[in-house]
């Protein structure tokens, strides 16, 4: 039986003041197979019931379990222990984002500024009887976004959300950018001032940090570039794609 | 304390799909969800979605009749067949639905939404996002609640009902994120709590799929119905259990055994690797028994290399990922290791085509519901159908039962002493403290019990261990203690208040599965290896008594498709 540490970096508000945090470590046992969120339930049935940290669909698809390990962002239950190359695991919550316990930060704002872009379909035109057509090529355009699991790694990894506590995000502009390629939403002059502006789009710098953090292996960063061209273009050439 | 017109309990796509459809009327709708509802277990579903479109080349003559036939004899003729010929006439107005909200369906060349092949159906009639489905149609959905503003708590664990005159007022829920106790009234209750996977040691679904739902109806008197029926999903990934989509082999792929032998020639010559799945799990494990598993161990192989990357890429590409991430194995270049394991619940809250229960003001859709659609085995692809169409019309049946005005009666007086019992309750588990019994060990030899004693294949004799095994950790259930005691996002608290409706449910699926002597869709049964429509064609009911479930029948609705032995 090999055993590896985890370094649990713990915050409790009945406890501690708003901003302040301790590590502490705990071994566990395994048998060349675990990953970081069979590791976190071991700790808080055997050695410390009181751990916090969220979880549901293990097998990275929920989007709950984002969290920084041994300084990358990463799904706890798709992160094995061995393919960290060390017995030594630090576990934080995700940076940059106000704590509820341990490693359970609050989502608040990350989801109301998803909310704040109409993350749906809009149409003007009567629904028809059956599905709307759509070319495989036009369903193509939705690969990438669609796949966002909405765990926040993006979001907490941009410097420009740091920054400015008004700014969309990725994951939110990700999601604007998936219904303007979406060819049966016909919304676009109503979606245009939610991300044309300086808390939208211009305030992404191409740092693509999104990019490096994102479980999924999503572009965010492309959907953004992709949103101030369509931008100029509509300014210099009108609403359409 | 807050109350609305409409709760509902879980935030999935029956219950995403309910509350869409009681705003729409108008109601005053809330959602208690122990997660976020984007992260909701409907959210892993991967293959796909029946309804009879026609939409494939080789599905023109589908019918919903036709696709009412299939479920029904899938499921071993248990399901009632009205309510199977009323869901499958809704699904194709409900697919495109969710197209018109904007579900990204993948498509067919000139645009309409493409269909796959999936086991036990007569034609290709699963309507599919890649394998990403569940998620497509979840985020769908969420994005539908964010737009009707219907009010979301988040993270909110419901752990008991509020009753009053015979009557469902509400829930009473642990808060997480703020960590009180609390009561939510309301003039109807739609229970959508989803599966009960976790009580077996080998599932393929979410930590939360525990069965919060099914517990509470049954504690409150509602009985469970058909518990005894549990699917074991032929393609789980070996060592994590995670689910492996029953597309793979809608796309093409091979079941192998260690001669390399496509061995489902032998027990489903017609329907191969597309055999329902109570039939493929029962083939795999047999393989396994008889030694034919891959070098003798208990797996075999699901070779999906024959379909080449591109398709592979196009098709399952969550596929790829999940094996390549949790398995090590890249599907593109290696075959990937495989068994049955716990999938879905058929049984559940005993509910009409409506969700309307035997309580009244509680309505149940989804997995944590027992129309009955699945019988003794549900067909791949039925499920995520049964989410939408059923909470639909669990939705449109509060709006019309509600017509009257609220129910009379105080809620509120009702709510405050339902409080007061599970603050009762929590003080006598923080009193144990850790002198009680371990809450984690009860629920690491439940979960081995139900997985080693009521798996695939089941026996007299076995059962009976098992069973007083599971008796005897209810019994230690009254004993257990909270290491910890109080604050918010308690996790002690939450896995320790669900464990004795775990065990309960447990039990119900044990007694259930003893008492059934026959052979019949998942319930297989090596000493009645035989189906018995004359003595066992017939609903079960449990009812919750402090001494364990007590067991009565109903009958099944016939009338439309004469029973027939099942051939494939």
């Amino acid at each position: 039986m090999r055993t590896v540490t985890f370094h649990i970096k713990r915050y409790d508000p009945a406890r501690d003041a708003q901003g302040s945090t301790r590590v502490q470590s705990f071994e566990i046992p395994h048998g060349g197979q675990l990953t970081v969120l069979e590791g976190l339930f071991y700790i808080q049935e055997k050695l410390d019931a009181s751990l916090a940290f969220r979880y549901c669909c293990r097998a990275s698809i929920c989007g709950s379990c984002a969290m920084y390990i041994n300084g990358r962002y990463r799904l706890a239950c798709q992160t094995n222990v061995l393919h960290l190359h060390t017995d030594e695991v630090r576990i934080e919550p995700l940076p940059h984002m106000p704590l509820v316990k341990d490693l359970v930060c609050d989502m608040t704002d990350f989801f109301a500024k998803y909310e704040y872009i109409r993350p749906w379909l809009i149409r003007s035109s009567e629904a028809p009887a059956k599905e709307i057509l759509q070319s495989q090529a036009d369903r193509h355009k939705l690969n990438m976004p669609i796949d966002c699991i909405l765990c926040g790694c993006c979001y907490s990894s941009c410097p420009s959300v740091w920054s400015e506590e008004h700014y969309l995000g990725p994951h939110a502009l990700l999601w604007a950018y998936r219904f303007e390629v979406d060819s049966r939403d016909e919304a676009r002059k109503e979606r245009l001032p939610m991300w044309d502006n300086e808390r939208g789009v211009y305030r992404c710098h191409t740092i693509t940090n999104c990019v490096e953090a994102c479980p999924k292996e999503l572009n965010p960063t492309e959907g953004i570039q992709w949103l101030k061209m369509a931008a100029v273009r509509r300014r210099l050439f009108g609403a359409s794609k | 304390m807050p109350h609305h017109q409409l709760i509902v309990v879980g935030g999935g796509l029956a219950g995403l799909r309910a509350a869409v459809e009681a705003k729409a009327a108008g109601l005053d709708v809330a959602i208690l969800s122990q997660v976020h509802p984007g992260r909701s277990h409907s959210g892993a579903a991967q293959g796909g979605i029946n309804a009879a479109l026609g939409n494939n080349p080789d599905g023109h003559d589908d019918t919903p009749e036709k696709h009412a036939f299939d479920t029904v004899k899938g499921s071993d003729y248990l399901a009632d067949q009205a309510a199977a010929i009323q869901m499958t006439r809704d699904a194709p107005g409900v697919i495109f639905e969710m197209d018109h909200w904007g579900c990204p369906f993948s498509r067919y060349d000139d645009g309409r939404i493409a269909q796959r092949p999936f086991g036990g159906a007569g034609f290709p009639r699963t309507c599919y996002g890649a394998d990403k489905t569940g998620h497509y149609l979840l985020h769908t959905l969420v994005q539908q609640a964010y737009q009707r503003q219907i009010t979301m708590y988040v993270e909110v664990f419901v752990t008991g009902l509020v009753v009053d005159e015979g009557r469902c007022r509400g829930v009473v829920a642990y808060d997480m994120i703020h960590g009180g106790l609390e009561a939510f009234t309301a003039d109807a209750v739609v229970m959508a709590t989803g599966g009960a996977g976790r009580i077996y040691g080998n599932s393929t679904n979410a930590i939360i799929s525990t069965g919060g739902g099914a517990a509470m109806a049954y504690l409150a008197g509602v009985p469970l119905k058909d518990m005894e029926f549990v699917q074991f999903h032929p393609t789980g990934l070996l060592t994590t259990n995670i689910l492996m989509t029953e597309g793979c082999r809608g796309e093409g792929g091979y079941l192998l055994n260690d001669e390399g032998e496509r061995f489902m020639a032998r027990y489903a010559p017609k329907a191969m690797e597309l055999a329902p799945r109570d039939i493929t799990s029962r083939s795999i494990t047999t393989e396994i028994n008889e030694g034919r598993g891959i070098g003798g161990a208990d797996y075999v192989h699901l070779d999906l290399r024959h379909l080449g990357a591109e398709r592979i890429l196009e098709r399952l590409p969550g596929i790829r990922d999940l094996a390549i991430h949790f398995e090590g194995v890249d599907p593109i270049e290696e075959p990937i290791p495989i068994r049955p394991v716990q999938h879905y619940t058929m049984g559940g809250i005993d509910c009409d085509v409506d969700g309307r229960t035997r309580l009244p003001g509680l309505y149940a859709a989804g997995e944590c519901a027992c129309v009955s659609v699945h019988g003794a085995n549900r067909l791949g692809g039925n499920s995520l159908l049964e989410t939408i169409v059923f909470g639909r019309r669990a939705g449109m049946a509060v709006v019309s039962d509600l017509e009257g005005g609220a129910p009379s009666g105080d809620a509120a007086s009702a709510g405050r002493a339902a409080v007061a019992a599970l603050e009762s309750r929590v003080r006598d588990l923080v009193a144990r403290g850790a002198d009680g019994a371990d809450p984690y060990a009860i629920r690491a030899e439940m979960v081995a019990t139900t997985r080693d004693y009521f798996g695939v294949f089941r026996e007299d004799a076995v059962m009976r261990t098992g069973l007083e095994i599971l008796r005897r950790l209810k019994d230690r259930c009254s004993l257990v203690g909270l290491r910890n005691g109080g604050g918010v996002f308690n996790l002690d608290l939450i896995r320790t208040l669900e464990l004795e409706g775990m065990v309960d449910l447990a039990l119900c699926v044990a007694e259930g599965a003893l008492a059934r002597t026959e052979s019949r869709g998942s319930h297989a049964r090596t000493d009645f290896p035989a189906r018995d429509d004359e003595k066992w064609l017939v609903h079960t009911l449990a009812y919750h008594t402090p001494e364990g479930p007590r067991l009565e029948y109903g009958p099944v609705a016939l009338g439309t498709f004469e029973p027939q032995e099942r051939k494939y």
